[in-house]
């Protein structure tokens, strides 16, 4: 707590961004995205093998002597920042973060080597909405077969392996050939939600607790669900300066009417303070100083800015914001789905009185 | 260059030399300028070394270690803040040899004669005249908001010299002597009770032209450089986790049980964290201009803690229930140092109501961020081209 997160990105950190975003400005722009959300597949999978496995980005949070790049949660953070600009449709964060962190706790190598090095993806079997210790729904382990329907896990239509918490308190590796995995119908298509069905499902492995390994995996989850909250709202507000600038009415750019200056004004001064809380989180991940404040202050924060940068978008879009065609939905989307993924921000805050002792009455 | 090696050395040499102990207070801080180490970003024989800013911190904690005085920066912040930097980047070496040294020791106060009630946001509207008399400018007007004028030995002013041009056109900028025997100064009562700023009438005030800062005409360039120290010394204080308004009410909610509701907790923990965020948000522009790449993030650090303090000091009052009925003292009075968070309540709530209008108000720093941030169309401005004199008013 003395000391001040770094909050800076460094040169090595920007180096990351800039050969991220060249990739996704070459693979995944916006008409590409709406097109994929309407087939039966709605996940890039060649553009994952890119990020992942090409660029070895699936292993950031993974020690190099389990074939990861021994990076840490502030590279992650800068990923995701440029996955969020882009809402591309891929698991990096359930598979990269979330899951990694999950096998991270069970001390889980050989799988963590597969997720690592992208030819694995995997998916924690906890409901997308979870927030950090929270309570989570298991399955039932009935003479060494898992038995249960979980609900709401994000990017299990991709999955090869899912971790599943069971009843008698652990935590299970199940190859998803041997779980039957239905897609929900999402709010949000670039990263939807399914049903995972076990029916006496064999051979699962026990990891260790689940516990544990929950809570920590959802605690990085949500520090560095910040981050592409953060790139969500910076698309936005680039998006909405620019065609403000362009678009004219009453001979004049709208941009140039004080009226939506200032509201854009107010929605940069936010996005600057997202920055500042989302860098902090990821920093406190990555360090291991005051992380559960640091979290839960950027979730509380991060969430009500992403909705409110792509609700701005959309009405100072006009009409345009209005259709299927114009990728402001796919952002709105989003960021209303992470609003409530990984707790709201009423639930960090509720968790946040408890840690800087400001008791409820 | 002078690293932070070298600075620690020539403090212990200073300390040394002049003992805090059993030096007289002025004494050392004059030793403390001679020696470069009062501001060492500024030259050598100005009070600094032409270091770099970031290393001040390194002086100051060797200095603070050492129990040495230091020159109570806030009660001189007009001077420290924006007379200082106004007067190194277009001061004669004459005026900065004879005004830095007393600014800075704290010798000689300084106060700012700029806003005047029909120059507000359109300050370069401005109507109080110079006009030259041989080597000798005469100022006639009327200026407004003027902290420290009951204590200043100096002013900076800004007043119009050529009312034939358009308003930015015709401005000069100033150094006022606050004793000439034209300068009145009169307190101006707040909503608080009491008279932190002052009117100032100026009739009459002959100011030699060797007191003149930059050319005649340049004056809004000039006080531009002002106007953008002021706001980097008001948004600009590094705090620690609650430094600021929130920590008043962080505290009473905890000692106070008793006044604790479900809204005002929802509410409280929204503003702590959006404190906590603007916290992190002024550390991180820190962290930005001590790494040499300053980024745009200044310009919103006062909207947001102007914005914060208000609704805190708010939710403040509201918590107290009966007692948010009291207030503490309507005495006038004339307090030296201004504190936004010391005294109650009912006085942090109606001082914060400032926050939002001084130093530029909200809306004009909303428009900044828009235009040079965001390259946003500006506003129209019919007055642009017309002479001062043939305005509206």
């Amino acid at each position: 707590m003395s000391t001040d997160p770094d909050l800076l990105h460094s040169p090595e950190e920007e180096a990351l961004r800039a050969a991220v975003r060249d990739l996704l400005t070459d693979h995944c722009d916006a008409a590409g995205v709406i097109a994929r959300t309407e087939s039966d597949a709605p996940h890039d999978v060649p553009l994952w093998k890119s990020l992942a496995g090409g660029m070895g980005l699936a292993g950031l949070l993974v020690p190099e002597e389990l074939a990861g790049q021994g990076a840490g949660h502030r590279e992650a953070a800068v990923v995701l920042e440029e996955l969020g600009r882009s809402v591309a449709p891929v698991p990096y964060l359930t598979s990269a973060v979330v899951a990694t962190e999950a096998l991270l706790a069970c001390g889980a190598d050989d799988l963590l080597a597969g997720l690592a090095s992208a030819t694995t993806i995997g998916v924690l079997a906890v409901g997308l909405h979870t927030a950090p210790g929270a309570p989570f729904d298991r399955v039932r382990l009935e003479g060494g077969a898992l038995r249960g329907e979980l609900t709401g896990i994000a990017d299990a239509a991709v999955a090869d392996v899912l971790l599943v918490p069971a009843d008698d308190g652990g935590l299970y590796a199940v190859d998803a050939a041997a779980a039957a995995v239905v897609p929900q119908v999402s709010l949000d298509l670039t990263r939807p939600v399914a049903r995972v069905v076990l029916d006496g499902a064999r051979g699962a492995r026990r990891l260790g607790e689940a516990e544990p390994a929950v809570r920590r995996a959802l605690r990085a989850g949500a520090g560095l669900l910040a981050s592409e909250q953060l790139g969500v709202a910076e698309w936005a507000l680039t998006e909405t300066v620019r065609h403000l600038k362009e678009r004219r009415q009453f001979d004049r750019p709208v941009g140039g009417f004080q009226a939506l200056k200032h509201r854009l004004a107010q929605l940069w001064l936010q996005v600057v303070h997202l920055r500042a809380a989302a860098r902090a989180a990821a920093d406190a991940l990555a360090t291991g100083t005051d992380t559960d404040v640091a979290v839960a202050v950027a979730q509380a924060y991060a969430a009500p800015v992403a909705v409110r940068a792509a609700e701005e978008a959309l009405q100072l879009h006009g009409g345009i914001g209005m259709t299927w065609e114009h990728p402001v939905h796919l952002y709105l989307k989003r960021a209303k789905a992470d609003s409530i993924a990984l707790g709201t921000a009423g639930a960090h805050r509720t968790a946040l009185a408890e840690l800087i002792n400001l008791p409820a009455p | 260059m002078t690293d932070a090696a070298e600075l620690r050395r020539r403090t212990r040499a200073l300390l040394a030399g002049q003992p805090p102990a059993s030096t007289d207070r002025l004494d050392f801080l004059k030793a403390r300028f001679d020696a470069g180490l009062a501001w060492v970003h500024y030259p050598e024989g100005l009070g600094g070394l032409g270091a770099p800013r970031a290393l001040q911190a390194v002086v100051d904690a060797e200095l603070a270690a050492a129990g040495a005085p230091d020159n109570d920066p806030r009660r001189i912040g007009i001077g420290l803040g924006m007379a200082a930097p106004t007067v190194l980047r277009h001061g004669t070496e004459e005026q900065q040899r004879r005004f830095l040294r007393p600014l800075w020791t704290g010798e000689e106060v300084w106060c700012q004669l700029f806003s005047e009630p029909g120059a507000g946001s359109d300050l370069a509207a401005l109507g109080t005249r110079a006009v030259r008399d041989g080597d000798t400018w005469v100022v006639d007007g009327q200026k407004v908001w003027t902290s420290s004028a009951h204590l200043a030995r100096w002013a900076i002013l800004i007043a119009r010299t050529d009312p034939g041009v358009p308003k930015h056109q015709g401005i000069t900028y100033f150094v006022c002597d606050m004793t000439d025997p034209g300068v009145e100064v009169r307190p101006l009562r707040q909503l608080t009770g009491e008279a932190e700023f002052n009117e100032v009438f100026l009739t009459g005030v002959r100011i030699p032209d060797s007191r003149r800062l930059g050319a005649v005409g340049d004056g809004w360039r000039v006080a531009r450089t002002t106007l953008m120290n002021e706001r980097v010394s008001i948004g600009g204080m590094r705090l620690p986790r609650e430094g600021g308004m929130i920590g008043p009410v962080a505290r009473t909610w905890r000692e106070r049980p008793e006044l604790r509701t479900h809204d005002l907790h929802q509410r409280l923990l929204g503003l702590w964290v959006e404190s906590e965020v603007a916290r992190l948000t002024a550390e991180r522009l820190r962290q930005q201009l001590v790494a040499g790449q300053p980024g745009p993030e200044g310009s919103g650090t006062k909207l947001a803690f102007a914005r914060l303090n208000q609704e805190i000091s708010a939710l403040e009052v509201e918590l107290l229930g009966e007692e948010g009925l009291l207030y503490d003292d309507w005495t006038p009075r004339r307090p030296e140092l201004v504190d936004f968070t010391g005294r109650e309540a009912g006085y942090r709530y109606l001082r914060a109501k400032g926050n939002s209008i001084e130093g530029g108000t909200s809306e004009i720093l909303l428009n900044i961020v828009a235009e040079r941030v965001l390259g946003l169309p500006a506003e129209p401005r019919t007055d642009k081209d017309v002479a001062w004199k043939d305005l509206a008013r």
